[in-house]
């Protein structure tokens, strides 16, 4: 007897909402199997891996806190993935609007600029940087056809040295001893607290009614409809008329917003300063949260909140397991992997054929 | 002219670790196949090798065990996007973004051991005698590695039966299975062998390049490698013309630095990078070539029946 | 229907026998307990409808598919037929409906493909030629097979089995991509092989041809067989009685009034997109309100290119070399010429002209996005929703509803509702693309009156099609494309086939006509 494919007539709702359940249990086991293997015990890391974060409102706070930029980025991202525009570089875009919001704060400095003038403007030049950044590959894309998934992935590392320059140059803290950092940002130019006793801040709520916004664009509006019917179909894209070089532009280009408003978070929030490197990866990550939130923006806040919860895990793994923190990179992929596995079920059912008797 | 024997040699050196991987993903994609995890691959590669190396002290052991790793970390690939159908461009993501955090888990206590790499070849009376000879022999064994493999892979897709039947499943894979030739099996081999190769390129890098183990060593080269492809319009000797190419670049970017040149480091690191991005931009523009050349069904899932 | 029908020379033990063939997809048997014997030398027809099963079941002869149940015998000896290259080394050849070649490889590496190792040698060139001499087929093995026309591309595919030496050779709709003319031909090659002892099975859906040249046909109908019977002793109307439980519909027509222009294509020059694809060269047509205009020609001539010009998938540099209702809309999109009143029926139904995954409520959406089911860039779901509905009502489509995914529909259901869809639009221009192609009889004859009945009401409808009979009985006037040149458009009561046929054949230098010049 073995297992084989057939494929459905219709795409499986239930498989649709169980494979990220399927694949969260999946990893979980994996993870117990590897902490039994690195010779952990797999309670007690469990524990400190999903629990102990949790266990106080400032480790919730920090589960929100992580979670914003993942919701945010991935959403942005979903709108291009949705009609097969692959931005992988959001990580460059983050960067970039990080740059762009944190120049403005820096070039504000002491000068007394209101924050209700400051904040907004730093956010609209990092969505507008986030932009411009994604807007290169878009137009490569649209007017050489080349592959958006290479070029924005190269301008993630373009990015990256772009801002060590500016750190290691000309804006480096003349009194930061020579430590590659900016200036610390004013207290205007600093995203206020939501909740006292955590570090959550006013980025929550950005990254929510971007969710909010992204619900209504695919279910409702006629964009988002086209741009379903290009990922699913090209060729009926093209024949029902609907412009592709605009669904690369709308999806490179909200993706990028996203990130680069993402940046101006991270600057603005938990970090305060410019920093060689501004994210764990965020902008990678959000990736796997896009995929395992099935694009959708429900399942896209779901995932944020388990990813986050994963970088939660692999910092309390390092201190009290004195596991490297690597792990969370290494729990990210497994559970992409396991989706991704999973998915098959949405479109096939498993069959058991029995090995036909041999010829009489 | 010795600066010019040198610089050769510098170039082939730095393009080689893309030789190895755009090899390697020249099969899996004529094979109708887009992995895009070849920086993860790279990586493990890497890190496997120089854990090897590191632990039993010899480096052709550690290059042997980065071709496995990278090959193992293939199958991974091969089992969720051939198998379970799933989408190759997601699976492939996953498999680099695995690849990255898997090297930097297990290499965490490598960071900065010491090994004794592979070494170029130093053949008295012949790598140190003229030009020609440092030319001819004056290479790192695995640049003559990387070499026999450009014939390999050039003589197999070509010259051989099973070569011939590879380019016809990356075609059309329906087709190839409808006279009769196993499309998912011979795709599985692809997928593996490409991973060897990967496996083969970070190694390279970790044992005999610098040699040294880095978290994210491999600093976008199977990127490269992937966009590589395009620019050789999945020709052998082009890919072997562009590894050298993007060799050249990094090695100038590296020379400026080491000549004091007034550009600050960061900017010059971007060149390979942003090199990348023209050359992509360029060949692409000419869609018809594009499509003449790219094998016609790739990335695309199949699922006999 | 009787065994005395049966020439004695071919009365014998069957060389291939199948017993109880079965196979079901899910939501339908392809097979449904199948018999099937076929004799040595005999030229065996397996008629059906389309959907009838009469690919699977080859399929399923020739490994390719697995059946649920049944068992086969080869000259006597049970069997089980597990692949390709199985069938092959019983003696077992198939010609595709769709070719299995390789457009980027050579012909002689086309046919290496097919062989195993051992033959596909160094000599295989010159065996290539021998055969090809042998059976009139003639072929350049060097030749590249994206520069061939689909009648060359079936002759590989006829000498790559022929080079096996087959006792039992599957022809699967071979007609429908060749011209009359190049029928007579291949009929010819294929009595040769039947002297020869070799065994044929012949799969048709056009009753004409299995008349002429088959000495039995076995009936299927919506995967059972339900006759068998000498065809040639048969009248195309007791065969059709055979083959769909019913006689042959034919359209109602009235002669036409044609009116005012209504799309007029003036000196279309057009390079493909794609490297195979055809250059269009100075296209003219002129298509009036009020009537039907049929282009025929053999696929791979220019007519996908034709059409993607004209529906503005494919966007034209000179302005005025479309026009649209009065309208120069070269440089329109698809979107916009829908707006000046045009539908257009896509050759492909999943993924063109359908997604398949989407609902047909959103599939009733995808062209019709402009009128009336969107307000202020909000989609109307509601609005969609009874769109999808009345389509399914008025045509009777069968399915579970408008929420059903559009890939659950059978392919004639699926066409039913596109056509639908468009016509529902209220166009004054209906392109249709190979509008019954695959489509059961039922759904074809519903599709044709409504062509019919759309241009009585005042609507230009061009129909382009390869199928020539279904051209004959539905247009008023009808052109050919050959070689991306069209040819000017006929009244169809001052043509005949014949013509038609060596128009589609195209000028004197075509490959099809040097072939003919060649043979002895």
């Amino acid at each position: 007897m073995r297992i084989a494919l057939e494929a459905r007539r219709e795409a499986s709702r239930a498989a649709i909402l169980l494979a990220p359940l399927l694949a969260t249990l999946a990893t979980l086991v994996a993870g117990f199997v590897v902490f039994e293997a690195l010779g952990k015990d797999p309670v007690a890391a469990f524990h400190a891996f999903f629990i102990r974060p949790l266990a106080t409102r400032y480790g919730v706070g920090e589960l929100l806190l992580k979670a914003s930029p993942l919701m945010l980025i991935a959403t942005g991202l979903a709108v291009g993935y949705r009609a097969n525009v692959w931005n992988i570089g959001a990580e460059g875009q983050l960067t970039l609007g990080a740059i762009a919001g944190g120049g403005l704060a820096l070039a504000a400095g002491d000068a007394q600029v209101p924050s209700a003038l400051l904040l907004p403007a730093m956010i609209v030049a990092g969505a507008l940087c986030g932009m411009a950044w994604a807007a290169i590959p878009a137009w490569l894309r649209t007017r050489f056809n080349a592959n958006e998934i290479l070029t924005s992935l190269m301008l993630v590392y373009v990015a990256n040295l772009f801002l060590s320059w500016l750190i290691h140059g000309p804006w480096r803290d003349p009194d930061g001893y020579n430590f590659p950092q900016s200036k610390l940002f004013t207290d205007a130019a600093l995203l206020p607290n939501l909740v006292s006793g955590t570090r959550l801040n006013a980025g929550l709520l950005i990254a929510l009614a971007v969710v909010a916004i992204e619900w209504l664009f695919i279910r409702r509006s006629v964009w988002g409809f086209e741009m379903r019917v290009a990922g699913l179909a090209p060729a009926a894209a093209a024949y029902a008329g609907i412009s592709s070089k605009r669904n690369v532009w709308l999806g490179m280009l909200a993706g990028g917003a996203c990130a680069g408003i993402a940046g101006v978070n991270e600057a603005a929030g938990p970090i305060g300063q410019l920093l060689p490197t501004m994210s764990p990866g965020y902008g990678f990550a959000a990736i796997i949260v896009a995929f395992v939130g099935r694009l959708h923006p429900v399942g896209i806040v779901f995932a944020s909140l388990l990813m986050s919860l994963l970088y939660l895990g692999g910092e309390s793994a390092q201190v009290n397991l004195a596991l490297p923190s690597a792990v969370t990179g290494l729990f990210q992929g497994t559970l992409l992997f396991f989706l991704l596995a999973a998915d098959v079920l949405v479109n096939y059912r498993l069959r058991a054929v029995r090995a036909r008797p041999a010829a009489r | 002219m010795d600066t010019c024997a040198q610089l050769v040699i510098l170039t082939l050196a730095a393009g080689t670790p893309l030789v190895f991987a755009a090899l390697g993903e020249l099969v899996v994609e004529k094979a109708g196949v887009l992995n895009l995890g070849v920086e993860g691959m790279m990586l493990t590669g890497a890190v496997a090798s120089f854990i090897v190396t590191a632990d039993t002290h010899s480096p052709w052991l550690g290059v042997g065990a980065g071709a496995l790793a990278g090959a193992a970390l293939s199958l991974v690939f091969a089992v969720i996007a051939l198998t379970l159908l799933a989408n190759q461009v997601a699976t492939g993501l996953a498999l680099s973004l695995f690849g990255v955090g898997l090297s930097a888990f297990v290499g965490r206590g490598y960071i900065s051991v010491v090994i004794e790499g592979i070494k170029p070849l130093s053949i008295p009376g012949l790598s140190d005698a003229a030009i020609v000879g440092r030319l001819l022999f004056g290479h790192n064994p695995m640049v003559y590695l990387s070499l026999a493999l450009f014939v390999a892979v050039q003589w197999f897709l070509h010259r051989t039966r099973t070569g011939l039947v590879l380019r016809a499943v990356g075609e059309s894979p329906a087709s190839a299975h409808a006279i009769g030739h196993r499309v998912i099996a011979l795709r599985y081999a692809a997928v593996l062998f490409g991973g060897a190769c990967a496996g083969l390129g970070g190694a390279y890098m970790a044992v005999a390049y610098t040699p040294s183990w880095a978290e994210g060593m491999t600093a976008g080269r199977g990127w490269i490698a992937l966009a590589l492809l395009v620019f050789a319009t999945w020709k052998p000797w082009r890919v072997l013309a562009g590894a050298y190419l993007f060799g050249g670049v990094t090695l100038a970017q590296f020379q400026a630095q080491a000549a004091g040149v007034a550009i600050p480091s960061q900017l010059l690191a971007m060149l390979p990078y942003v090199a990348t991005i023209v050359v992509l931009a360029i060949i692409s523009r000419d869609a018809t070539t594009i499509r003449l050349n790219a094998p016609a069904s790739l990335g695309r899932p199949f699922h006999p029946e | 229907m009787s065994a005395a029908a049966i020439p004695p020379e071919v009365r014998m033990r069957p060389r291939l026998a199948l017993r109880g063939i079965t196979k079901a997809y899910p939501g339908v048997v392809a097979n449904d307990r199948i018999d099937l014997d076929v004799l040595p030398g005999e030229i065996h027809a397996v008629l059906g409808e389309n959907g009838a099963g009469k690919s699977t079941l080859m399929k399923i002869i020739y490994g390719v598919v697995k059946p649920d149940a049944g068992t086969m015998q080869w000259e006597g000896q049970a069997v089980r037929i597990a692949s390709p290259a199985q069938a092959r080394r019983l003696g077992l050849g198939m010609v595709f409906q769709h070719f299995s070649l390789f457009e980027t490889l050579t012909v002689a590496e086309n046919i290496a493909l097919a062989l195993d190792a051992a033959e596909a040698g160094s000599g295989l060139p010159a065996k290539i030629r021998d055969v090809s001499r042998r059976y009139g087929l003639t072929l350049d093995p060097a030749r590249l097979v994206h520069a061939m026309s689909v009648g060359e591309r079936q002759r590989v595919e006829i000498v790559r089995c022929l080079l096996q030496a087959p006792r039992v050779l599957i022809m699967d709709e071979p007609t429908s991509v060749l011209t009359p003319q190049a029928v007579l031909r291949l009929f010819d090659t294929l009595r040769r092989l039947a002297d020869e002892g070799c065994s044929i099975l012949y799969i048709s859906h056009k009753l004409d041809e299995i008349r002429a040249l088959c000495h039995r046909a076995t009936v299927l109908r919506a995967g059972r067989v339900t006759g068998e019977c000498d065809p040639r002793r048969e009248t195309a109307a007791a065969l059709a009685r055979m083959m769909i439980g019913a006689e042959l519909p034919h359209p109602r027509h009235r002669p036409p009034v044609a009116g005012a222009p209504a799309l007029v294509v003036d000196g279309l020059d057009l390079r493909p997109d794609d490297p195979f694809g055809t250059t269009l060269r100075s296209v003219s047509l002129t298509l009036r309100a009020g009537e039907i205009v049929g282009i025929a020609g053999v696929s791979g001539n220019g007519q996908r290119e034709l059409l993607a010009a004209l529906s503005g998938e494919r966007r034209v540099a000179r302005r005025n070399a479309v026009v649209l209702c009065g309208t120069a809309a070269g440089r329109l999109g698809a979107a916009q010429r829908r707006s000046l009143g045009l539908a257009f029926v896509p050759e492909e139904r999943l993924g063109r002209g359908a997604v398949p995954e989407m609902s047909l409520a959103d599939n009733a959406l995808l062209t019709a996005r402009h009128r009336g089911l969107v307000s202020h860039g909000l989609i109307r779901a509601d609005a969609a929703r009874s769109r999808a509905a009345e389509i399914i009502a008025s045509w009777n489509v069968k399915t579970a509803g408008p929420e059903a995914a559009a890939r659950s529909l059978s392919g004639g259901n699926l066409q039913k509702f596109i056509v639908g869809r468009e016509i529902l639009q209220g166009p004054r221009v209906l392109i249709a693309a190979q509008p019954t192609w695959g489509v059961d009889v039922g759904a074809s004859a519903q599709i044709r009156q409504a062509l019919i009945d759309l241009r009585d009401a005042g609507v230009a409808v061009l129909v382009v099609s390869e199928e020539l009979e279904e051209l004959i009985e539905t247009c008023d006037r009808l052109a050919v494309i050959a070689q991306g040149r069209l040819s000017p458009a006929r009244p169809v009561a001052e043509t005949n086939a014949e013509e038609i046929g060596l128009l589609m054949a195209g000028s004197a230098a075509t490959p099809e006509r040097t072939a003919a010049a060649r043979r002895p």
